[in-house]
């Protein structure tokens, strides 16, 4: 009886950091967080509270409501360009092509370098100046356009295209090891009735590796809410505010702009909006643990 | 290895088809390779060159003066020491965190999963759903609290957020990874009279060699990209790699020494690559287990 306490006393003690960690770090700041955002503190946390007061300020602020217009455009690209590039070069390499381990090789390369990286590198190829717009100028196309990156209205965009470019790689490993676990019967079925292949892919494949994809989507999305240094790495929120996010409106205001309870405010709109997002797909995916268990 | 001889039909000779295909293939290695191109073409470049903005052109003179000073001149404010003050910074940052919250993982995976103490299911929850919140709620207290342990604005303080943050993950992969060996191999030791520890360090720590090293990859990589961590707990004199590229590139004044900046940038770079290229299986291993958390 005594030795089996002392064992599971150690079994606790190991665990204590975690507990700490997650009691302290995880629990605390973000109630102290969240108890900020009620009051009116600037640069130093004051105690005088305000109510809502943070929060209407910030659904007043045309920063902040550009900065939620822009993730949302940039999310829904963003993840929607990954799934299909993602799964469009998956199907590619399926098709028992050669030199396919140097293609994964080439599409996943991108997904290990930091957005930082990402962000600059393509920050340079887009240069109106020197970069691709120059390139194609000297080429003899003087009228050719392409400064998407200093256009307010475009630049949104290119951000995307890094993030495709940073993140597709990652859905094609996921869908292509799920498309490797169809078996075999299916295809050969398929091609009895004479289905054409692309069509196997759209109506067969993929209803099967939705799980698979969704949870993917589910992780970029994850991402998106966090989208923070490819934006500072390559626009730096402009021209104007065409490419803030809030991850950076919340950074700014409370390092720069001393704004602490609007800050708070905007980083629990932020939390909020993660549990919206996850509660349902958890809520689904239990419930589907549950059916199973149940049959 | 069946699977790779799996299904779909024989290829055949060339069809429409087949040439369609490597043709998509084609272009798309292109367009995941062009920035990669780019950047180490301008990296050889100089700057009278760039000025003639074919960003895609070989380089003729090819110079590697813009990677010498990228290394050890380049100016961040009026500080001109080049991105290795940043690369030490991340090697000393970066090795400790992984080494510590790999060790921490495996210790909660292996206590979640084999002994179970009260308590230890609201633990999990609670980890896995502090996951998922964004960092940015945790940032202000977090700094004030690293303030009163005098640990803001040093390495110990960015290691110790790099290991709390990484909690989650590594947690998730070595209780995964634990929970599928059979129960009996930790009841049998016990009989013998291993306690808690011993039955760690001599059985589970081995047996999990290979999750320690997929949980390093992918802890190592992910906390050579950190940019906000670094930029908010470790202080100008310990600033990463990533926050002293930016630094460098997005905030110089003048005319912008782009081949410096881009031979800045794939140093930047080259370690997580260097793992993606080494390490190969086992970052995908990393990437398929990280995927398994959303």
């Amino acid at each position: 009886m005594q030795a089996k306490r002392r064992r599971s006393l150690a079994a606790t003690c190991a665990l204590l950091p975690t507990w700490l960690a997650a009691i302290f770090v995880y629990i605390g700041t973000m109630v102290w967080s969240v108890r900020l955002s009620f009051t009116d503190s600037t640069i130093f946390p004051s105690s005088n509270y305000v109510g809502f007061a943070q929060y209407t300020r910030l659904f007043k602020n045309s920063r902040w409501l550009a900065s939620l217009e822009n993730v949302l455009i940039f999310g829904a690209l963003y993840v929607a360009g990954c799934l299909a590039l993602g799964f469009v070069l998956a199907a590619a390499l399926d098709r028992k092509v050669r030199f396919e381990s140097m293609f994964r090789t080439i599409f996943l390369y991108p997904y290990a370098m930091s957005f930082v990286v990402t962000g600059l590198i393509w920050q340079w190829m887009l240069n109106p100046t020197l970069g691709i717009q120059a390139t194609v100028r000297a080429f003899g196309w003087q009228g050719f356009v392409f400064d998407w990156i200093v256009n307010r209205d475009m630049a949104i965009y290119t951000v995307v295209f890094a993030g495709v470019w940073q993140g597709a790689g990652l859905v094609m490993v996921i869908a292509l090891s799920g498309m490797r676990g169809i078996g075999e019967e299916q295809w050969k079925a398929a091609q009895i009735d004479g289905i054409p292949i692309w069509r196997i892919y759209l109506s067969i494949i993929l209803p099967q590796l939705g799980p698979a994809l969704a949870a993917s989507g589910m992780l970029l999305s994850m991402g998106v809410i966090k989208t923070y240094d490819l934006i500072v790495a390559q626009t730096g929120g402009g021209p104007g505010y065409s490419t803030e996010v809030p991850a950076k409106f919340i950074m700014d205001n409370l390092f720069e702009r001393q704004n602490l309870g609007l800050a708070s405010a905007g980083a629990t709109v932020l939390v909020l909006s993660v549990i919206i997002a996850v509660a349902p797909f958890r809520y689904a995916l239990a419930m589907r643990a549950r059916r199973r268990g149940a049959r | 290895m069946a699977a790779l001889h799996a299904r779909g039909p024989k290829p055949s000779r060339l069809t429409a088809g087949q040439i369609g295909l490597y043709a998509f293939l084609i272009l798309s290695a292109l367009f995941f390779l062009l920035p990669l191109y780019t950047m180490l073409v301008t990296s050889l470049k100089t700057m009278e060159e760039i000025r003639q903005g074919r960003i895609f052109a070989w380089p003729s003179p090819v110079t590697f003066d813009a990677w010498k000073t990228a290394w050890s001149g380049a100016c961040m404010g009026t500080q001109c020491l080049g991105v290795r003050i940043g690369f030490w910074n991340s090697v000393k940052i970066t090795v400790p965190a992984v080494a510590i919250s790999v060790f921490i993982g495996a210790i909660n995976g292996y206590a979640l999963s084999f002994w179970r103490p009260r308590g230890s299911g609201l633990l999990f929850g609670l980890l896995m759903a502090g996951g998922l919140i964004p960092y940015q709620i945790f940032l202000y207290p977090l700094v004030r609290l690293l303030a009163n342990l005098s640990l803001y604005n040093s390495v110990a303080g960015v290691v110790l957020v790099h290991v709390i943050f990484g909690l989650p993950l590594v947690t998730l992969l070595f209780r995964n990874y634990f929970v599928a060996i059979p129960e009996e191999l930790c009841k049998a030791a016990r009989v013998d009279g291993a306690g808690f520890w011993r039955i760690f360090v001599e059985i589970m720590l081995p047996m999990s060699v290979p999750m320690v090293v997929v949980a390093s990859i992918f802890q190592f990589t992910g906390i050579w990209n950190d940019f906000l961590i670094g930029l908010v707990f470790a202080g100008r004199d310990n600033l990463p790699m990533t926050v002293q590229l930016n630094n460098i590139v997005n905030t110089t004044m003048g005319e912008r020494a782009y081949n410096v900046n881009m031979a800045a940038t794939i140093l930047t770079a080259v370690v997580p690559l260097a793992i993606y290229f080494f390490s190969g299986r086992w970052f995908l291993r990393g990437v398929a287990a990280g995927a398994v958390k959303g």
